[in-house]
């Protein structure tokens, strides 16, 4: 009894981890499906989001409702910016140009962030519920963090809004055109230029959600951006393109790798974590190359 | 074992093709589907050694599809494909062109970031066998194979009179040349069998008139099998020998340029029945 | 008016394949070999030695390596820093096992083990393409450094964690250890530098080299006229791997002298070099020289002039680093994609019409 409660704490630490990863994933997927970018800054953006906000609370002391708004604002002229500096000059590059200027862009806000913010770790505290979950660690003797309930169902209502977004407004139907087709969507009058700044936008604050969340867990550092790495394995999984797919390989990935630590782990010296997701998400991809939504895929000549 | 597979495929010979002993490749009962689409259904034909065989039809026939079965990039789900006579199993298409057939795209698809030397020069990559260890050192044999195929390659740049674009990295050419380098990196394959996939479409009259005479050229002095698909019925019915007409993956007619022409099915095919 | 081929008539093919079919392009070479080996040992001091020459060489050849893989065969790969330290851990175990061997052979010993475990994790690049395959190259990454850090056998047992080189030679010279002369060092380095860009400029150019770019052009293309993928794959993983390998050596027992997994091999280093390739100039020899040269000296000069120059604080130049780092990459791939190897291309072109430009 007492296993089987052991590995439920297991699994359910590694959902909620998942659901981490799922929402950084999340922003790699919008970026990618509105403008083929595979926007390796992604997890520098959530640092460099949780530190705008922590940075700001810091050295003005305004409360976070001041503060989150602000951030949001910050993300936005952010995307704007890189719109404008950036991917207007790269139209019609090749994809590894494309990423290769992301990584660029992820040194440049990982600096920017460090000069403006100083590089100490910070404390982010919004007031966003913390410690166990007494009632279920009084009852059942099981150990969940609010945090992490909290942050499940912060991922499901932004899912839930995004899909809102995307399939019932005006905005989103012109995101999906430009998903589809570049071309075919700018010769029906669609503005690639206003697009990509709201997705980058959105992405950002989706950014700033992993971020916040993240960082009240474990303080906002540097290896906050390192969250992206482990967001392409579940991409991999979930496939580039698909919203369910970033939740749902997130969760598998989340889950797989820490029953790996908790049981592969003392096999062979621990710290399996650290490359259990890729060599999943590699033998996945031997299996099935297009990943778990993707379609096959048929090649033309 | 040997000796049961050898005897297998004698008989496998024997039934598809009984009379022509000049047919190089033949296709029976071939079926090609992806999911629930079918793209070709239960087609037969054969290519004879040194014909221009013609493939017709309107758009979405199945043309290009039967040529990607042709050269093993899609394996049809039923049907045979008998290579000189012999029962082909599952190929790969590098197999395809180690066995000799070479072939054209429909949208050019050369390597653009290599000039045109180099694009026809891969062609030969077959033809080329000294090892790594030589290539590295670019002395002894492996000059001497780089500059025995580098004359070959010479031989078919001047055929096809491309020489002053030689150095040009292909992207930057127009898309008559494109399509020209694009014949001469098939040819550089020596092909017994050549498949061009729309080698005239978007060119102008001058353009189709010169890559016409090539592919007559290449016919008569190389001795080349030439199967291609064409829109311009004009071109079609000057150069072929034997034209086969496809239409939503069925085949509809076979014959020689006359004979299809004046056919009932072909003329519904392409100008539509009343219903 | 000087540089100019007019009145240079090739009589057979050879000449015309040669290296450098230009006679200016020649002599270009043969000036900068001639510094190279013999004005730099006149300068030659610790601090240009250890600090610019050695580095930039060892980058050079790594580069090299990873272009062959990217620029060459379009295969992407974020993974070059694990291949690296498969090198460098070859060598160290080589080196302690075989205390007589020659350096010279360790290398090329190592450069063949980091071949045969790239080859390997270049198998996935069969099925999957692109970003999928820069995933496949993390696994390597994080697994291979993991592999490091916990086998203890790999770091024969020691209490840090740490490799560090003993005193080996090259031909007669000691090239590694610490009583070893920046000048034998900087020979030894420069020597297989030279060797293996001259092997890969001709491999480029022959048959494996066109079956690499025609995978990279148009896989499907290149498969219908006879490119097995799976050989022109594997030999770029292999061949790639084998420089890099030799690098990682040359990087650990020659220029670091002693190494840990993290630190030495982490990721950034993956995408340092990335950045060398690309910023020189994909499917360019030349280009990872310029690559290597120019990110590895921006930050020594960034850092002379804002810490040296302006007073600066050392922390505060090296986030300005990392920002300036970052904007030129994007400004690089801004104004010249095809990167520095292109734009001399481009002056090359220039020089070749002036002073009549029409």
């Amino acid at each position: 009894m007492a296993f089987d409660l052991f590995l439920l704490e297991v699994i359910v630490t590694g959902l909620l981890a998942g659901v981490m990863y799922a929402l950084v994933a999340l922003g790699f997927v919008l970026i990618f499906k509105a403008s083929g970018v595979f926007n390796f800054a992604q997890g520098v953006m959530c640092l460099f989001a949780a530190l705008t906000l922590a940075g700001i609370m810091e050295k003005t002391g305004w409360p976070a409702w001041v503060a989150i708004p602000l951030t949001i604002g910050v993300m936005i002229a952010l995307a704007w910016l890189i719109e404008r500096l950036v991917l207007r000059h790269l139209i019609n590059q090749d994809p590894i140009i494309l990423f290769m200027a992301t990584i660029g862009l992820a040194y440049v806000l990982e600096g920017s962030g460090d000069i403006i913010w100083g590089s100490d770790v910070k404390v982010l505290d919004i007031g966003l519920p913390q410690g166990a979950v007494d009632w279920l660690l009084d009852t059942h003797n099981f150990y969940i963090e609010k945090l992490e309930i909290f942050a499940a169902v912060i991922a499901a209502v932004l899912v839930g809004v995004l899909a809102i977004f995307f399939q019932k407004t005006r905005i989103g139907r012109a995101l999906r055109a430009v998903a589809d087709d570049h071309q075919a969507a700018l010769s029906v009058g669609i503005s690639l230029r206003t697009i990509w700044v709201i997705v980058w936008s959105v992405a950002g604050i989706v950014a700033l959600v992993a971020g916040v969340v993240w960082g009240t867990k474990s303080g906002v550092q540097f290896s906050l951006s390192l969250i992206a790495l482990k967001a392409l394995p579940v991409l991999i999984l979930g496939g580039f393109t698909s919203i369910p797919g970033a939740i749902v390989g997130g969760l598998i990935i989340g889950v797989g790798e820490k029953l790996a630590e908790v049981y592969m782990g003392p096999l062979v010296g621990g710290a399996v974590e650290n490359w259990f997701a890729y060599m999943l998400a590699l033998a996945f991809l031997l299996i099935r190359p297009q990943g778990l939504f993707g379609e096959k895929i048929i090649e033309r000549v | 074992m040997n000796m049961h597979s050898s005897v297998n495929s004698t008989t496998a010979f024997d039934t598809s093709s009984q009379s022509d002993q000049d047919v190089l490749i033949s296709l029976d009962h071939v079926s090609l589907s992806f999911g629930g689409v079918k793209a070709i259904s239960d087609i037969s034909f054969n290519i004879k050694k040194g014909e221009i065989r013609a493939i017709i039809g309107p758009n979405g026939a199945g043309k290009t599809s039967m040529l990607n079965v042709i050269n093993g990039f899609y394996h049809p789900q039923e049907g045979t494909i008998t290579w000189r006579g012999k029962v082909r199993r599952k190929m790969k298409p590098y197999e395809a062109a180690s066995n000799g057939i070479a072939r054209t795209f429909q949208n050019v698809a050369l390597f653009k970031g290599m000039s045109t030397l180099d694009n026809i020069m891969t062609g030969r990559g077959l033809k080329m066998k000294t090892n790594f260890f030589w290539q590295c050192l670019r002395v002894g044999p492996a000059l001497k194979e780089e500059i025995a195929n580098r004359e070959k390659v010479e031989e078919i740049i001047e055929f096809l009179e491309i020489q002053h674009i030689r150095r040009t990295p292909v992207g930057r050419l127009p898309y008559g040349l494109q399509k020209r380098v694009e014949l001469a990196r098939a040819l550089a394959m020596e092909p017994e069998l050549l498949l061009l996939d729309e080698p005239m479409a978007g060119m102008n009259i001058e353009e189709k008139t010169d890559m016409s005479r090539f592919i007559l050229d290449v016919n008569d002095q190389y001795g080349t099998t030439i199967a291609l698909i064409e829109h311009d019925m004009g071109v079609v019915m000057d150069l072929s020998d034997r034209v086969v007409v496809l239409d939503y993956g069925r085949k509809i007619a076979d014959g020689a340029p006359k004979e299809v022409q004046s056919s009932q099915a072909v003329i519904d095919a392409y100008l539509g029945v009343s219903h | 008016m000087f540089y100019r081929e007019t009145g240079q008539f090739k009589t057979n093919y050879a000449d015309d394949q040669a290296i450098f079919p230009i006679a200016q392009d020649r002599w270009g070479i043969y000036i900068i070999l001639g510094l190279a080996f013999l004005a730099a040992p006149l300068i030659m001091d610790d601090y240009w030695g250890n600090a610019i020459l050695i580095p930039f060489l060892i980058y050079s050849l790594i580069a090299l390596g990873l272009n062959i893989l990217v620029g060459y065969c379009g295969q992407i790969s974020l993974g070059t820093a694990a291949f690296m330290a498969v090198g460098s851990y070859a060598s160290f175990k080589l080196m302690t096992s075989f205390p007589g061997l020659d350096f010279t052979i360790v290398v090329i010993l190592s450069g063949l083990m980091t071949a045969l475990v790239g080859m390997m994790f270049g198998l996935p690049s069969l099925r999957i393409k692109g970003f999928y395959l820069a995933v496949a190259t993390l696994a390597a990454q994080f697994f291979l450094i993991w592999l490091f850090n916990k086998v203890e056998w790999f770091y024969n047992y020691s209490a840090t964690g740490q490799i560090s080189a003993p005193e080996r030679t090259a031909f007669m010279f000691p090239v590694t250890g610490p009583s070893a002369s920046v000048l034998y060092k900087y020979y030894f380095c420069l020597c297989i530098v030279v060797i293996t860009a001259l092997a890969t400029k001709n491999v480029v150019r022959g048959r494996i080299g066109r079956s690499w770019m025609a995978i990279r052009d148009m896989d499907i293309a290149a498969e219908l006229i006879g490119v097995r993928p799976v050989y022109a794959k594997l030999s770029a993983f292999a061949f790639s791997s084998f420089l890099i390998g030799m690098g990682g050596a040359l990087y650990f027992g020659v220029w670091l002298g002693a190494a840990e997994p993290t630190e030495a091999f982490g990721i950034d280093q993956s995408f340092q070099i990335l950045f060398m390739v690309i910023i020189g100039g994909l499917g360019s020899i030349l280009g990872a020289f310029l690559g290597a040269g120019f990110l590895w000296l921006l930050p020594i000069v960034l850092k002379n002039f804002m810490v040296d120059m302006l007073g600066l604080s050392t922390a505060f130049s090296e986030h300005m680093q990392v920002i300036i780092v970052g904007a030129l990459i994007i400004i690089f791939l801004i104004v010249e994609p095809h990167g520095l190897a292109r734009l001399w291309q481009i002056l090359k072109e220039k020089m070749r019409l002036w002073p009549f430009p029409h």
